[in-house]
């Protein structure tokens, strides 16, 4: 029996990957095959599955319901995409800058400065949330410093009603997936040829067209990579919309745990992870077919 | 029978190749290496030496036929069984040990008493003249002392035979040369039998005892230098090895071991056949340039006029490019050794060259 | 490209400036003196402890501890699986060829490219029904009951976990000259006794770099966690969560603190650990 292993090379490769393989059919593959099961399902009172084929959980994600067309599900899965279109577009802003910051610096300075970039990732991310409520309420940390600044010029000062809000969920996502927009782009970045700017000069491109002609584009695998990495997480999230939204803002994340925790409808919160997971799978899919599946995103 | 160091049997190896086909390696080859011996096996590329080097050691077992190693059949055992060790092209000093322990640690595999290893391992590397570099690490030393480590690493086991795949490959020329004259050196002082691979014909006949020259999965020709350079079998193995003009004809005649070439110009070649040839066999006449005469030489068979295309000055000869009728060509090599040398004769010139009969070969393939 | 703009490196200040002031913040607030936490009312002065008062009041806080201790049990186990099978599977990958190599290598992105939640869904869907399936056949009642707790919370970290350690140590493999494992069995090392002394030495640092990703990841997750967790199985991040909608004291900033200091000692430590392989 060893002599079999030792000569079949097959065999040797299978045994080796067969604890990994069977822990992720477990855990990964059964489970979401079980999901799009029960999404066909229906409920008992008691909030437990029934396996009995039924599209109305479909249905009325689509708008309808027992009764009648009630686009609701249609406006937060629309909410959520806005959301993380938004997000994505704000971060992108603040991070190209940094990146490109980064990108130009003193190679000795750029693992300290890309270092400082990541330590804020390290921290937990409820803990940085939490810490977005102290600035943002309105006797926050914002408020304040803005009411001492308007004392101080003399004008008369309403604290701003920052949280619990759309807004501050947006700064909120912003915020936690920033470096995951920083660092794809520096790296892009970084492995622009030094040449190509000095041969853009020769051929008479200032800074700014340089910029616009040589140096974005290239950077371009960067930004969609970031995307990537940020537009996932944002359209499934429902902590941050939790925490800093309120009761208010509800996201397709923030559906998904209502119907499971709350509402006891697995097979409705199925539906909707479904939903959830065909979409992004189906982004993925088209932004890497489009753009490469580039080291972009093993460095974020 | 008496036992050989090593004998491959009717060895052939298939590999699936990249797009899934077989492809045959090594094709039916016989080869048997003494004791004692420095064989080599020599080719360009892809011509299944190293395919059958690793089939000695072990990494890779034979699809037909059969690895004997001092009479015993080898079939399938794995390389840590074989009594046979290897020294790496890149030379695979494990970087994370120090030297010292890249050398013991074959015999701590054989599970030698510590105070016996740290003596045999002073000796090996005596023995490759890097005494007291046991507390070095591997990226400390330059590819030559790498070298020398490997081989000292190999030869600690005092393994029956020592297998050594083109490991001057990496080394600059005037290291290579002197590393050649170590191995020989070593093998002679340690007595057992080398096997080398390498693709650079100078090395193979300087350090061998006997050469295998292989092309295409196939060994062509096996024999001592002399023989190979002198009488080579075959195209390949003249055009491999060394420089050698070819012209080709047809058979018109043969009388004993000589045969008379017609070459399409009309010219008549008479060269020394290896075998009884059918008139009209379409064959090459092999010569070697240093053979070949400026000038007519009484006794010569072969005479030619012809013009010289090209001169080249190589320091130690000049190098005649000469165009004879029917647009054949041939080198003449001639030695510089008058002082100041100028060339025999200038280009475009008209000039006679001759050669004996038993300078010429004729080949079929 | 060496002209700074002064634009540039002001709004390189800027976002940099947003990234730390919520952390500035977070352990500003952990010295106050207001227990409400809503102002920041001058630093806190009281007991023993003095001005470290929040953080001594963590200490005798008996539900941080036992999430901290649930935190660290799942995160150890779960990085010690999650290496172990898959430097094993990295191997796998990197050096053979085997029947549906491609469809695992498909398997393994998976967790990377859905959103957690549909994951945590994924599990939280499965063990329902097996544990309600099992419960019933089995006739388990009461205590004896299969429920969510630390055994789905680990083997769930386990699950997200191991992607990352294949990716990471797949890339260490990449670079390997395999003529030193043939170097070695050339000596006499079987195959076990080269993988012991020459692999895995040589992958070492590629391995530790996975586990510690996946212990990071684990101490991290909130998702997964919260979907796979279960009475008794509370993890920090899960009781912070819940904290947030009471009454939040200096004290989830005291322990924000000793949690943002704990994981830049441990990044600390992995570079010393980096610089000395290197």
């Amino acid at each position: 029996m060893l002599q079999k292993l030792r000569q079949d090379a097959r065999l040797q490769g299978l045994l080796l990957i067969s604890p990994t393989l069977l822990w992720m059919m477990v855990l990964l593959i059964i489970p979401l095959l079980l999901t799009v099961v029960t999404s066909f399902g229906q409920r008992d009172t008691d909030g437990n599955v029934i396996y009995r084929f039924t599209l109305e959980n479909y249905t009325r994600l689509i708008g309808f319901t027992a009764e009648g067309f009630d686009p609701l599900y249609f406006t937060i899965l629309w909410r959520s995409l806005a959301l993380a279109l938004q997000t994505t577009v704000v971060s992108i802003l603040l991070a190209y800058p940094l990146a490109f910051y980064i990108a130009r610096a003193v190679p000795k300075r750029r693992n300290t400065l890309l270092f400082l970039v990541l330590v804020p990732l390290w921290t937990n991310f409820v803990i940085r949330i939490y810490a977005w409520i102290m600035i943002l309420r309105t006797q926050g940390v914002l408020n304040s410093i803005l009411g001492w600044g308007a004392g101080l010029v003399g004008l008369p000062f309403t604290p701003l009603d920052m949280y619990p809000s759309q807004g501050a969920v947006l700064i909120g996502m912003v915020y936690e997936f920033l470096p995951f927009m920083i660092l794809p782009i520096y790296t892009s970045l970084e492995k622009i040829d030094g040449s190509l700017f000095e041969a853009a000069a020769d051929l008479g491109a200032n800074a700014l067209r340089t910029f616009l002609r040589v140096t974005l584009p290239l950077s371009m695998p960067g930004v969609v990579a970031g995307t990537i990495l940020t537009f996932i997480p944002v359209v499934g999230t429902f902590v941050v919309s939790d925490i800093l939204g309120g009761r208010q803002v509800i996201l397709v994340g923030n559906l998904i745990q209502r119907q499971f925790l709350e509402a006891r409808n697995p097979p409705f919160g199925s539906a909707v992870s479904i939903l959830l997971m065909v979409m992004t799978l189906f982004f993925t899919l088209y932004y890497t077919r489009r753009f490469g599946f580039g080291e972009e995103i093993t460095a974020g | 029978m008496a036992d050989y160091a090593v004998e491959l049997r009717n060895v052939s190896k298939r590999f699936p190749g990249p797009s899934g086909e077989l492809v045959t390696a090594v094709k039916q080859v016989n080869m048997q290496i003494g004791d004692g011996e420095f064989f080599s096996m020599l080719g360009p590329s892809g011509c299944g030496k190293t395919t059958s080097l690793r089939m000695i050691a072990g990494f890779e077992h034979p699809t037909e036929g059969e690895v004997y190693i001092h009479g015993r059949a080898m079939g399938t055992t794995p390389s840590f069984q074989r009594p046979v060790n290897t020294v790496f092209q890149s030379y695979a000093l494990f970087p994370h040990m120090t030297i010292g322990e890249n050398v013991a640690f074959g015999l701590q595999m054989d599970r030698v008493p510590k105070a016996d290893i740290a003596q045999r391992v002073k000796d090996a590397l005596s023995m490759v003249r890097l005494p007291g570099y046991e507390n070095r690490k591997p990226k400390q030393l330059s590819g030559g002392q790498q070298q020398r480590v490997a081989l000292a690493r190999a030869l600690v086991k005092r393994p029956e035979v020592l297998l050594l795949d083109e490991p001057l490959g990496a080394l600059d020329l005037k290291l290579r040369k002197e590393m050649q004259m170590e191995l020989k050196r070593l093998q002679r002082e340690v007595g057992i039998t080398f096997i080398y691979v390498t693709h650079d014909q100078e090395e193979a006949l300087t350090m061998s005892d006997r050469i295998a020259v292989m092309s295409h999965g196939v060994t062509l020709q096996v024999g001592n230098a002399n023989e190979i350079y002198e009488r080579p079998n075959c195209k390949f193995v003249a055009d491999f090895i060394g420089e050698t003009s070819f012209l080709a004809g047809k058979v018109q005649s043969q009388h004993g071991e000589f045969c008379t070439v017609d070459l399409p110009s009309g010219l008549q070649v008479i060269a020394e056949a290896q075998r009884t040839l059918a008139t009209g066999t379409a064959v090459s006449v092999a010569v070697r340039p240093e053979k070949m005469q400026l000038g007519a030489q009484n006794g010569d068979e072969n005479q030619f006029t012809g013009r010289v295309s090209n001169v080249v000055y190589i320091g130690t000869d000049t190098q005649y490019t000469v165009q004879l009728p029917g647009e054949q060509r041939v080198r003449v090599r001639a030695q510089n050794s008058a002082p100041g040398s100028r060339p025999l004769v200038d280009e475009g010139a008209e000039v006679t060259i001759s050669f004996p009969a038993q300078a010429a070969r004729v080949l079929t393939e | 490209m060496n002209r700074r703009s002064p634009w540039l490196t002001l709004s390189a200040l800027a976002v940099y400036f947003f990234l730390y002031a919520p952390i500035v913040v977070l352990v500003l607030f952990s010295f106050n003196s207001s227990r409400t936490n809503i102002v920041f009312e001058g630093v806190v002065n009281r007991g023993a402890c003095g001005p470290f008062y929040w953080f001594c009041q963590l200490a005798g806080n008996n539900d941080v501890l036992e999430a901290t201790r649930n935190t660290l049990i799942i995160a150890l186990i779960s990085t010690l699986v999650s290496t172990l099978i898959g430097t094993l599977a990295a191997i796998a990958l990197q050096r053979y060829a085997f029947p549906f190599k491609r469809t695992s290598e498909a398997m393994l992105y998976v967790p990377i490219v859905i959103p957690e939640i549909v994951m945590g869904i994924g599990i939280l869907v499965f063990f329902s029904a097996i544990f309600r399936w099992l419960n019933a056949n089995l006739g388990l009642q009461g205590d004896a009951r299969l429920a969510m707790g630390l055994t789905t919370v680990i083997v769930s970290h386990i699950a997200f976990s191991v992607p990352f350690v294949i990716m990471i140590v797949r890339a260490r493999l990449h670079g390997f000259d395999k003529s030193l494992e043939e170097a070695a069995m050339d000596l006499g090392a079987n195959e076990l006794v080269t993988f012991r002394r020459v692999t895995l030495p040589l992958i070492a640092p590629g391995v530790l770099s996975g586990a510690l990703l996946a212990f990071t990841l684990s101490l991290d997750d909130f998702i997964i966690t919260f979907f796979t967790t279960g009475p008794g199985a509370t993890t920090l991040p899960i009781y912070v969560y819940g904290l947030l909608r009471r009454v939040i004291t200096p004290e989830v900033n005291a322990l924000s603190t000793i949690w943002i200091l704990a994981v830049l000692l441990l990044v600390f430590i992995s570079r010393q650990m980096e610089r000395r392989s290197a």
